[in-house]
């Protein structure tokens, strides 16, 4: 599969794979195929001509995206261009949502997300959301991070607190925090609200963290620390993230999906997708030329 | 959305950078011919001169930079911007060659003339050509136009030797030639480096129309 995703760059941008025509120039042409495989990601989450219906609305039409393990994968695209759609689809949130269907599948270390057999709230463990607005739980900042490893059946004080600690130093928040933990959640600003969010989804080892504009309610500081931190959480798990700022998707994201009235219209390593789009509606989206 | 304001501002941004390619190839033919008719004048007006490309190179340089920070391009508006920054620095460099061609003259004219000047301004003519074609590639968008020149720098390198090995020749038998041997290969020198930097522009373009960095490639890789 992830030989698809290169065959589908390759094919529509000369500058697939900069780094490995560089070394070919320096004579190392013999070893450019294992750089090549090296340097390939592991495949994390495969989307696989998957469409989605809300009753008789079709909202996305046969898309293929494959997320790359350890890495940032933005979706970008106008308003109403399904990336919010496919986004929930991720952790199957749509379900909740009377008369929606999906074709296609979605898979998750190879296993297909939509088989009856996957218990959903392993599904939603093993894969965390974050969403535009933050909704910390009205309880103490440790009762919030606490409140998923409680309900999985932790009851150790001493592994709880560990965990509490840990979560929020991933979300780095801890030193803001650590001398008022059993306050209340709803005393943080916005932008520390949203960091204890990111700590309660981190506090259930997730594997992959959908985040869905997770920084548009908040101001340029505070983005600046989310954003900070996808670099270091990127280490530990896989990142997907919905944006409306393009420059945002710029800065962060490794990978980047420009969606366009439920299609995917390009996706590709994020670097080229800014310099060098091979679709024109994808140039046209980001030079802000669009419609 | 048409986006009018940004869009003035980038066909702002050509036009000025076609306004310093202008003066910089005025400037490699008032080089050539102040050599050729030993004009020691008009070769102090091409030196004179060399300060309006360097400002027009700060300039653009300035114009970028405010696009870059204000606007933030992306895809085909990035490269215009960024192309445009690394051209504006080729020009001034093209500009400060001829200058050079222009301090070797007056040297040469304290001296008889070594032999009838042919191949130097031969050589002077193709870089010239080069650097006007990458400059209309550039004002038109045209990647074909660019790799044409990108054939005809070998075209150039081949004078270059050609030359100093007839300097060569004078040199070996009369070492009073050596002095003013030594300047004309300098001379050939500058105008190979102008064709050189006329690639570089050419090269430039390529990466613009076509979004493909084709530099320190061989032409096969390029293509």
């Amino acid at each position: 599969m992830l030989d698809q995703r290169y065959s589908l760059m390759a094919s529509g941008h000369p500058l697939a794979l900069p780094g490995v025509s560089k070394m070919e120039h320096q004579g190392m042409a013999d070893h450019s195929i294992a750089h090549r495989e090296e340097a390939q990601p592991q495949s994390k989450m495969l989307v696989q001509g998957f469409s989605f219906f809300y009753g008789p609305v079709q909202a996305l039409f046969k898309i293929d995206i494959d997320i790359p393990e350890h890495q940032v994968t933005a979706f970008i695209g106008p308003s109403g261009c399904g990336k919010s759609t496919l986004l929930r689809c991720m952790n199957r949130l749509n379900d909740l949502i009377e008369g929606a269907r999906h074709e296609g599948n979605i898979l998750l270390d190879r296993v297909d997300i939509f088989n009856p057999k996957i218990d959903i709230t392993d599904l939603r463990k093993r894969v965390g959301m974050v969403f535009q607005k933050s909704n910390p739980f009205p309880k103490s900042i440790y009762e919030n991070v606490a409140y998923g490893p409680r309900l999985q059946g932790t009851r150790s004080r001493a592994v709880l607190d560990d965990i509490v600690e840990h979560s929020l130093q991933g979300a780095g928040l801890w030193e803001e925090v650590k001398d008022r933990l059993h306050k209340s959640a709803l005393g943080l600003s916005g932008g520390q609200q949203q960091r204890l969010c990111i700590a309660r989804a981190l506090a259930v080892k997730p594997d992959v963290l959908l985040m869905d504009e997770p920084c548009s309610a908040l101001d340029p500081i505070a983005t600046g620390r989310i954003e900070e931190l996808l670099f270091t959480l990127k280490k530990e798990l896989t990142i997907v993230i919905v944006t409306h700022n393009m420059q945002q998707a710029a800065r962060v994201s490794d990978w980047t999906a420009f969606l366009y009235m439920g299609q995917l219209v390009e996706f590709g390593l994020t670097k080229q997708l800014f310099t060098a789009p091979a679709q024109k509606q994808t140039e046209d989206y980001i030079t802000g030329r669009f419609g | 959305m048409p986006l009018r304001h940004f869009d003035e501002e980038l066909a702002e941004l050509k036009a000025t950078l076609v306004r310093m390619a202008s003066l910089a190839e005025d400037q490699i033919d008032q080089a050539l011919s102040a050599l050729t008719t030993r004009d020691s004048g008009q070769a102090r007006q091409v030196i004179e001169r060399d300060h309006k490309v360097n400002a027009l190179d700060v300039e653009i340089d300035e114009e970028c930079l405010r696009l870059l920070a204000l606007h933030q391009p992306a895809a085909r508006d990035l490269r215009l911007v960024t192309t445009a920054m690394k051209i504006s620095t080729e020009l001034e460099r093209i500009s400060d060659l001829a200058e050079n061609v222009c301090e070797r003259t007056l040297e040469l004219n304290e001296e008889p003339q070594l032999k009838p000047y042919i191949d130097i301004p031969r050589m002077g003519n193709l870089a010239r050509v080069m650097v006007k074609e990458s400059i209309d590639a550039f004002v038109k968008d045209d990647s074909a136009l660019a790799r044409k020149v990108l054939a005809n720098d070998d075209l150039v390198d081949d004078l270059m030797e050609q030359i100093f090995r007839e300097l060569l020749s004078y040199m070996i038998e009369d070492p009073h030639t050596i002095t003013r041997a030594i300047r004309l290969s300098f001379v050939a020198k500058y105008l190979e480096r102008i064709a050189d930097h006329a690639t570089n522009m050419a090269e430039l373009v390529v990466y613009l129309v076509e979004g493909k960095i084709i530099r320190h490639t061989t032409p096969a890789q390029s293509a």
